[in-house]
């Protein structure tokens, strides 16, 4: 996968402006930033969501923005897509969910499809849940079915939008472990967008940091680790003020504070 | 005064937008109907939720609507000696008229809202973006069998109605205001007619059941994915189904009339 130039605005506030990026196939490409940076924007550029101001998106030889849509969904069909909150159906159950894709996409036996499912349950530790509703799932098993259901069509990439959010160490290692499994064992290539620095450089092969617009800094986890940038080092150490700024812009705090105006 | 009329300006050019995606949105669904036609599980699925939930309000209110209508009526011809004729007046005041507009109106409460929110909050939970990327149109998925579904339960539910409130009518009429059971049936039979009566209300039931499902889904499939939002597509939904309704009714009332 490879981006070129891209551009992206809303309103008039400019997300992207001229982004670069490279994704081998095969491996686990991470994509980090500060919050607000247009990490889930970039996921959802790549995917076709919306469209870019500018540039190109290319999956396989194919310009993204550019598909039609009846072509978007024969690529879609080859991608897998875990969502931060999992985005399961909340009318039906964990089997029925991870079943989804196959019932609406090929007429196999409801033998086979029993088989799929549960090997891919099985895959994510929830065989047993298969008759849970996604409302008695926790936070963390939901992102297992959601992960089960985006692998069960066998796609070749699969990305993953903050899969680390709001879980506990527990969770967190589990979805860890399964993303990189998952990558190997089927022969993914992987794109996770997190800020979670530690989880993340953990399992990628290559990490891009993305700030105002822009890659800043991109390479392997020690690479990043080793980068003197002064937004690097902010961003993988952790620091609340640097080329990031803690204080949101604002006026003079004194003159604010003895201004008359509400 | 200036600022009132970009106010105004600005009113009227939303509400056009809005009325332009509505149709356009409606075009969409038209579409995907005859896919959604070969799944007829999923439309059953939406008949229930739309039609057989609703089934509780719609009888209830019908029965009710049918006792006031009877005693008015009891009241009324009684100065003309002509108390008999409650039959007629409040079968033909349910299946031409209260049936099929008071059933809608109940429906945007109950059914209406309940498709809204429930399509918002897919939308909000990103179940709706999920769906489009696992290739799945959301539109022919989620929106299509429920605005036929809905466009299916709206004439029975009508339907009901108006026999709860004739039950209704008969019982204040015949057996609590002590009204001849047999002039009650018989003058009800004559002057009931299956067409110019009957049929027009099952048609007019059929149009509102359009419009109030294409207000739903269409509200709650374009809903800001947020609490606000979705509490917003809601309240719109009665409002504008309400108001279509009603302009809808009379002008079927007028084309209807005209053409008996």
């Amino acid at each position: 996968m490879v981006i070129r130039d891209l551009q992206y605005s809303r309103g008039h506030r400019k997300i992207f402006d001229g982004l670069n990026v490279e994704i081998p196939r095969g491996r686990v490409t991470a994509v980090m930033g500060p919050s607000g940076t247009g990490k889930t924007t970039l996921l959802r550029l790549m995917t076709g969501q919306i469209l870019p101001d500018h540039g190109t998106i290319m999956i396989d030889g194919q310009d993204v923005p550019k598909l039609r849509r009846a072509d978007l969904y024969q690529m879609r069909k080859r991608t897998g897509m875990l969502f931060q909150n999992g985005a399961l159906l909340t009318d039906i159950s964990v089997y029925e969910n991870v079943a989804f894709p196959l019932r609406e996409h090929t007429n196999l036996p409801e033998r086979l499809i029993r088989h799929i499912v549960l090997t891919k349950l099985h895959a994510v530790g929830l065989r047993g849940a298969w008759q849970l509703m996604p409302a008695e799932l926790s936070g963390g098993m939901a992102r297992r079915v959601a992960l089960a259901r985006a692998i069960v069509m066998d796609p070749d990439i699969i990305f993953y939008d903050e899969p680390f959010v709001g879980l506990d160490p527990i969770s967190m290692g589990v979805i860890v472990r399964l993303i990189r499994r998952m990558n190997d064992a089927l022969g993914l290539t992987s794109v996770v967008v997190s800020h979670d620095v530690d989880e993340i450089s953990s399992i990628s092969d290559c990490t891009y940091l993305i700030s105002d617009g822009k890659v800043v800094a991109s390479g392997s986890p020690e690479e990043m680790q080793e980068n003197a940038s002064a937004v690097v080092t902010q961003f993988m150490n952790g620091m609340a003020d640097g080329p990031v700024p803690f204080h949101y812009p604002a006026p003079n705090y004194d003159d604010q504070l003895l201004s008359r105006d509400e | 005064m200036k600022r009132v009329a970009i106010d105004v300006w600005y009113a009227i050019q939303d509400w056009l937008e809005t009325f332009g995606a509505s149709q356009i949105f409606f075009v969409r669904l038209l579409a995907g109907v005859p896919s959604a036609l070969a799944r007829p599980g999923l439309i059953i699925k939406q008949v229930h939720a739309s039609g057989v939930l609703s089934l509780g309000i719609i009888g209830i209110s019908g029965f009710f609507v049918g006792l006031v209508l009877s005693l008015q009526a009891y009241n009324s011809l009684a100065k003309f000696g002509a108390t008999e004729s409650i039959g007629v007046v409040a079968s033909l005041a349910l299946v031409r008229e209260l049936g099929p507009v008071v059933t809608a109106l109940l429906f945007a409460g109950r059914a209406g809202t309940a498709l809204a929110s429930e399509i918002g909050l897919m939308r909000a939970t990103d179940q709706l973006s999920g769906m489009e990327m696992m290739a799945i149109d959301p539109v022919r998925r989620v929106a299509v069998p429920r605005f036929l579904g809905a466009i299916i339960a709206m004439p029975l539910l009508a339907a009901i109605f108006s026999a709860f409130g004739i039950f209704g009518a008969w019982l204040e009429g015949v057996v609590i205001l002590g009204v001849d059971e047999g002039a009650f049936w018989s003058q009800m039979q004559a002057n009931v007619d299956v067409y110019d009566d009957v049929l027009a209300g099952v048609l007019k039931s059929f149009v509102f059941g359009i419009a109030a499902s294409l207000l739903a889904v269409f509200e709650g499939y374009n809903s800001i994915p947020t609490a606000e939002g979705v509490s917003r597509a809601t309240t719109r939904t009665v409002v504008l189904t309400a108001l279509s309704v009603l302009v809808l009714n009379f002008m079927l009332t007028a084309i209807l009339i005209g053409k008996v």
